[in-house]
C-alpha cells in the first residue's frame, strides 16, 4: 500500500500551520480545525473542543517496540507478532481503533490468518446494526439536520459529553440554506441526567426536559407510536413520565416540518437497548407516512464507523466475522470479542488502538499483540507491543463519519514519525 | 512481450469486424500490429473461439454508501453464498449485493473488464471510490448525482448565469472524480425532504419553484456545452409508476434534440391498461427511441429471484417500502445533496406485476432497432444481480429458449405485453455492441470496448457454444491490460483496475462562491469535500485515466 505524503512538511521539527483539519477524536469528524505545529508540539488554534485538544496536543513519547516488555527493533517485533498470529488457533483482531487503510490491513491479515474481527465499541454499534438488519429505518445526516430540522429530540444519550461540538455545529447554527430568517428550533431532552448546557443559542426556542429512565424510553416510543395511530393508552404516566408530557411530545413530532431523533448508541447502556432503537425507528417510519422525520445516529468514536463499513463492504457483514473456515462466517453473538474471550475460544488478541490512550484491551488471559498509540493504558504486559501513529496526527488517512455517508481525509500533521498501523499489519501479514 | 491470439472469430463492432477469423496481437498491454517477422513470445491457439473486447457494464451499483447499506441490511443474502479465500483471491460473499472483491472477481470471471457506478452522491463520493478501489481487477468509474442538491437548485431558482451553472457541474465532476453526471428523480429527492410525495415533469418544487423539466434541460445542455461525452444520465420522474410511460415519452419529446440517456427505462415504461391498471408501454417507448436519435437507453431488466434494490430515489423508494421482501428497508435524506432508499425485493415469475416487468424489459430489447443506443443492464442489483447477464443474453439470442421461459411465468401478464409476437434474435455482433462497443463509445472511453490497434488489451475469448448462457458465463480466456487474468472462468491472476474520469474545464472563480457556501451551511469544508488524485492513486493502488472531453462552448 502506498504512503500518503503531506506537502506541508512531515518532519517533527519543522513548524507548520494547517487549516481545515479534520478531527478523528469523535465520530462527527469536525473538519474546520486550525492547528499549528512548533517544536513544542501541536496546538489547536481554532475550533477544537477539549477532546480534540487532548487528542492533537498530546505529546507522544518516543517509545519503541517491545517484546515481553523488553525493547526490540520493529522487525523483531513484527517477526514475533507474526509467529504468534501464525500459531494461534483463533486470533481476534480487536480494538480496531484505526482508519480505512488500517482496517483494510486488518481485514487482509484476518482473512489470511483465519481470525475474527471486532471493534472495541461494537456493543454500541450492534444496538443499531440489529435494528438495521431486522427492520431498517429512516435516517438523516449532519448537514441535512443542521439546515432542515425544526425539532430535535435527544433520545437517552449524553450527546454533549460524547460529541462536544454537536450542538454548536448542528443545532445552534444561526444560518440555514432554506431561509434567511430560519425559524427557532425546539430541543427535547428525552432521558435522565442529560447535559443540556450546550443547547443555547438564539436559534433555539423551547427546550423541554422529559427525564425518563433510559430503559423506559422504549416504552415511551411504543406509546407514541400507538397514540399516533389513535390507540388508547391508559394510565397517568407513560414510561414513568406524566402522560401530558408524552402527549405534548407527540403533538410536537406531528407538527414538525422536519423532526430529528438523535441518539448515540454507546450512551444507551442498558439491557436490550436495541429494542429502544427499534421502537424509535418504527415510530419515525410511521410519522413519515404523512410528514417528514428522521433518525440521526451519532457515536462512532475510535474509528468504529470505518471499521464497520470496511468490514461490511469487504466481507458482507459489519464486524463479528470469523475467517477461520476460509470464508466469512457471521455470528453476532459467538464472534463478539467479549464472548469469545469469556468462553476461552480465542488464544490470541491482536489489539489496534491508534487514537486515544484510553482504548485499552479488555482484561483477559490470552497473549496480546498490541499496536497502540504511545501511552495506551495496559493492565498487563503484552507479548508484543508496537507503537503506531494516530491517523490524522502522525500520518494521513481516510475515515468514515458517524452517519455512514460522509468520509474525510485525515492529514499528516507531523507530530511524530510513528508508523501506520496499516503498514505494521501488512508487515506482520507478509511474515506469516 | 508479444502475445498472439491465433485463429479466433473476432467480433469488434467499433471497427466493423463481424465474426471474421483473424489473429490479434498484444504487446505492453495494447493491441498492436507487429512488424513482419517479429518474435512471438506467447501464442494462444483459439481455433474459432469467439473474441471480443472485455465487457463494459455502463450501469451497475458496485460502490458507495447505499450498496454497503444493502450489504449490511441483508446478511441472509450472503448466507450460502460465501466464497472461500484462495491463494490468489480474498474471501467474500453475496448474491444480490456481493462484497467488493467478490464483485470484481465475478465480473472478471464473466469476461467483463469494467463497470461503472451510476449513482455517486457528491457527499458520498469518497466512500464510493474507496469501495470501488476494493472491487478487484476491473476498471471502474462513477457518475456523480446532481439535480436534487441545494447549490444547483438555488442556481436554477436564481436564474444564475448559465456559465456559472456549467462551472458548478464541471467542478462537481472534478471534486467527485466522476466520468459522467446522473440525475435521479430530478428535484424529487429534494422535494421529498419538503414532504412532496411526487414530482411530475412539469410540477414545481415547493421551495425552489423549478420543475424536473428545467433540471433535465439545464443538465443536458450544460454537459453538452462542457464537452462531456456521456450525455446526462437520467433516472426519470415516476419510477415504477403505472402510467409513468407518459412521463418518459414527454421527457424524450421535450429533450429538444439534446443528447440524453434514459436509464433502466424498463421501470419507466409502464402503462395503465387492463383490469390491473398495469400494462406494457414498451412499444410506445421503443418507437419514440427509434425515432429520436439523440436518445440512448439501458434497460434495467428484471430477473426473477431475490434481490435488494438500492437507489438514490428516496421519494419513490419510500413508496416501494410497502413491497419490501423481507420486510426491512432504509430510506435516507443526505446532506442537502441527495438521498437513498434501499429496499429488498423478490421478483416472482408467478406474480402478474413481476412477470410483466420482465416481459417489458425484453420487449424493449427486441423492439429498439439500434444496438448502439441500448445497453444491456439489470441495473444491478435493482432488477437483479449482474451475474444474470449470461441468462439474459440467452433470452435475447435464442427465441426458442425465450418461449420456453415465457411458458413458465404468469400467463395473464403476457396478455398485456407484445413479447409473444416478437421473433427477433440478437446476433453475437449486436451483443458485442450492447455490452462493449456501445457503452465505451457512449462513455467516451477512447481505447476501450474495441480491438483496433492501440486499444487497451482488455480481451475476452468465449467458446462458441450454442448454449449462449453457458458461453457467456464462463469465458475461456480473459486478458486485462494484456495480462491473462481468467482461464476457463477462473481467476488466474489478480490485477488492479484503473479509475476513469472526465475533466471538463471550469472557471476556478466558482470556488469562491462555493467556499463561502460550504463554510456557511455544510459540515464539511470545500477543501475536504474534493477528492484528491492521491487518495485514489495511493489508497486505491490504482491509476486514474482522464478520458477526453470535447471543447467547452461558451
Ligand atoms: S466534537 Fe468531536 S470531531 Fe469535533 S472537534 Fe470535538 S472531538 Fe473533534
Ligand atoms: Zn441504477
Amino acid at each position: 500500500m502506498g504512503v500518503m505524503t503531506e506537502s506541508t512538511g512531515t518532519s517533527a521539527t519543522d513548524s507548520g500551520h494547517y487549516d481545515n483539519v479534520a478531527c478523528p477524536f469523535c465520530g462527527i469528524l469536525c473538519d474546520d480545525l486550525a492547528i499549528s505545529r512548533t517544536a513544542g508540539g501541536l496546538k489547536v488554534t481554532k475550533n477544537g473542543c477539549d477532546k480534540a485538544k487532548a487528542g492533537f496536543e498530546r505529546a507522544v513519547a518516543s517509545t519503541g517496540p517491545q517484546i515481553a516488555g523488553k525493547p526490540a527493533t520493529l522487525s523483531e517485533a513484527v517477526a514475533a507478532a507474526a509467529k504468534l498470529v501464525k500459531s494461534a488457533e483463533l486470533p481476534i483482531f480487536g480494538g480496531l481503533g484505526t482508519d480505512v487503510e488500517g482496517m483494510r490491513a486488518v481485514m487482509s491479515i484476518a482473512d489470511n490468518a483465519g481470525g475474527v474481527v471486532d471493534h472495541a465499541l461494537s456493543e454500541g454499534q450492534y444496538r443499531n446494526f440489529r435494528v438495521l438488519q431486522s427492520g431498517g429505518w429512516v435516517m438523516t445526516t449532519l448537514t441535512e439536520a443542521r439546515n432542515r430540522a425544526d425539532l430535535f429530540v435527544i433520545v437517552g444519550s449524553d450527546i454533549h459529553q460524547l460529541h462536544p461540538r454537536f450542538f454548536e455545529r448542528i443545532v445552534c447554527n444561526e444560518r440555514s440554506m432554506f431561509s434567511d430568517n430560519p425559524p427557532k428550533r425546539t430541543v427535547v431532552f428525552l432521558g435522565e441526567g442529560l447535559d443540556q448546557s450546550a443547547a443555547k443559542s438564539t436559534r433555539i426556542g423551547d427546550v423541554i426536559t422529559i427525564p425518563a429512565k433510559g430503559e423506559r424510553i422504549g416504552e415511551i416510543m411504543v406509546a407514541l407510536r400507538a397514540m399516533a395511530k389513535g390507540g388508547a393508552i391508559s394510565g397517568d404516566t407513560i414510561g414513568g413520565m406524566p402522560r401530558a408530557q408524552i402527549e405534548d411530545l407527540l403533538a410536537r413530532c406531528q407538527k414538525a416540518s422536519y423532526g430529528v431523533m438523535v441518539w448515540a448508541p454507546p450512551s444507551l447502556s442498558f439491557p436490550n437497548a436495541d429494542l429502544t432503537v427499534q421502537a424509535t425507528s418504527e415510530f419515525i417510519k410511521d410519522i413519515n407516512q404523512t410528514s417528514r422525520f428522521a433518525g440521526l445516529s451519532l457515536g462512532g468514536n475510535e474509528g468504529a464507523v470505518s471499521a464497520g463499513a470496511v468490514c461490511a463492504w469487504q466481507s458482507g457483514y459489519p464486524l463479528r466475522v470469523s475467517f477461520a473456515s476460509g470464508k466469512p462466517h457471521y455470528d453476532t453473538e459467538r464472534f463478539a470479542m467479549a464472548s469469545l474471550l469469556a468462553n476461552k475460544q480465542s488464544d490470541l488478541l491482536v489489539w489496534v488502538a491508534s487514537y486515544t490512550p484510553g482504548l485499552s484491551p479488555p482484561d483477559c488471559d490470552v497473549p496480546m499483540v498490541v499496536l497502540g498509540t504511545p501511552g495506551l493504558a495496559l493492565s498487563r504486559t503484552p507479548a508484543v507491543y508496537i507503537p503506531v501513529g494516530t491517523p490524522g496526527v502522525d500520518h494521513a488517512g481516510l475515515i468514515v463519519r458517524c452517519d455512514n455517508v460522509v468520509s474525510l481525509p485525515l492529514r499528516n500533521l507531523g507530530r511524530s514519525t510513528l508508523p501506520r498501523a496499516a503498514d505494521v499489519l501488512a508487515q506482520i501479514e507478509a511474515a506469516l | 512481450m508479444l502475445i498472439k491470439l491465433t485463429g479466433g472469430k473476432v467480433y469488434d463492432p467499433a471497427n466493423g469486424v463481424d465474426g471474421v477469423v483473424r489473429d490479434v496481437y498484444v504487446e505492453n498491454g495494447r493491441i498492436v500490429s507487429p512488424s513482419p517477422g517479429a518474435k512471438i513470445d506467447r501464442e494462444y491457439g483459439l481455433h474459432g473461439s469467439v473474441v471480443m473486447a472485455g465487457g463494459i457494464d455502463p450501469h451497475s451499483h458496485i460502490g458507495g454508501g447505499k450498496v454497503t447499506i444493502g450489504r449490511m441490511l441483508m446478511p441472509e443474502d450472503h448466507l450460502g453464498n460465501e466464497v472461500a479465500r484462495t491463494a490468489l483471491t480474498r474471501s467474500g460473499c453475496g448474491h444480490a449485493v456481493p462484497s467488493t472483491m467478490t464483485t470484481g472477481y465475478r465480473y472478471a470471471e464473466m469476461g467483463y473488464t469494467a463497470a461503472f457506478e451510476p449513482a455517486m452522491l457528491p457527499a458520498n463520493a469518497r466512500q464510493a471510490h474507496m469501495e470501488m478501489a476494493d472491487v478487484s481487477i476491473i476498471d471502474k468509474g462513477a457518475f456523480v448525482m446532481l439535480g436534487s442538491d441545494d447549490f444547483f437548485l438555488r442556481q436554477l431558482a436564481a436564474k444564475s448565469d448559465f456559465s456559472a451553472v456549467k462551472d458548478y457541474i464541471a467542478w462537481t465532476m472534478h471534486a467527485a472524480q466522476a466520468i459522467a453526471v446522473k440525475v435521479v428523480n430530478p428535484g424529487g429527492i429534494s422535494a421529498f425532504k419538503f414532504n412532496q410525495r411526487k414530482l411530475d415533469l412539469d410540477e414545481k418544487h415547493v421551495h425552489y419553484g423549478v420543475t424536473p423539466r428545467d433540471i433535465i434541460l439545464n443538465l443536458a445542455r450544460g454537459l453538452k456545452e462542457l464537452g462531456v461525452v456521456h450525455p446526462i444520465h437520467i433516472h426519470g420522474c415516476n419510477l415504477g409508476v403505472p402510467g409513468g410511460v407518459e412521463t418518459t415519452l414527454e421527457t424524450i419529446r421535450g429533450s429538444s434534440g439534446l443528447p440524453i440517456h434514459l436509464t433502466h427505462i424498463q421501470f419507466h415504461s409502464y402503462d395503465t391498461e387492463g383490469d390491473m391498471k398495469f400494462s406494457s408501454g414498451a412499444a410506445r417507448v421503443a418507437e419514440a427511441i427509434n425515432s429520436h436519435k439523440n436518445v440512448s437507453i439501458d434497460i434495467g431488466q428484471v430477473m426473477f429471484g431475490q434481490t435488494c434494490t438500492a437507489s438514490g430515489d428516496s421519494m419513490r423508494q419510500f413508496v416501494n417500502t410497502r413491497s419490501a421482501d423481507p420486510k426491512k428497508w432504509v430510506v435516507m435524506d443526505i446532506e442537502c445533496d441527495a438521498g437513498c432508499g434501499v429496499v429488498p425485493f423478490k421478483y416472482r415469475d408467478k406474480s402478474f406485476v413481476n412477470a410483466l416487468q420482465w416481459a417489458i424489459g425484453l420487449e424493449l430489447f427486441l423492439m429498439v432497432n439500434d444496438p448502439w443506443r441500448i445497453f444491456l443492464t439489470t441495473d444491478h442489483p435493482n432488477g437483479g444481480p449482474f451475474t444474470c447477464y449470461p441468462h439474459l443474453i440467452r433470452l435475447l439470442m435464442d427465441k426458442t429458449f425465450r418461449k420456453q421461459v415465457m411458458g413458465t411465468i404468469n400467463q395473464d401478464a403476457l396478455k398485456y405485453s407484445a413479447l409473444a409476437t416478437l421473433d427477433r434474435e440478437y446476433s453475437l455482433y449486436e451483443i458485442a455492441i450492447m455490452t462493449r462497443a456501445g457503452p465505451a463509445k457512449s462513455l467516451g472511453l477512447k481505447d476501450r470496448g474495441h480491438l483496433g490497434v492501440g486499444a487497451c488489451a482488455d480481451i475476452t475469448v468465449y467458446a462458441d457454444n450454442p448454449d449462449r448462457e453457458a458461453m457467456f458465463e464462463k469465458p475461456e480466456l480473459v486478458f486485462k491490460n494484456g495480462e491473462l487474468i481468467v482461464r476457463d472462468g477462473k481467476i488466474v491472476k489478480v490485477v488492479n483496475g484503473a479509475t476513469h474520469v472526465a475533466r471538463p474545464s471550469y472557471d476556478k472563480g466558482i470556488e469562491k462562491s462555493l467556499k463561502q457556501y460550504f463554510d456557511d451551511f455544510h459540515t464539511v469544508r470545500m477543501e475536504n469535500f474534493r477528492l484528491s488524485d492521491d487518495e485514489i492513486i495511493n489508497y486505491g493502488q490504482g491509476e486514474i485515466i482522464v478520458q477526453p472531453t470535447g471543447a467547452r462552448t461558451a
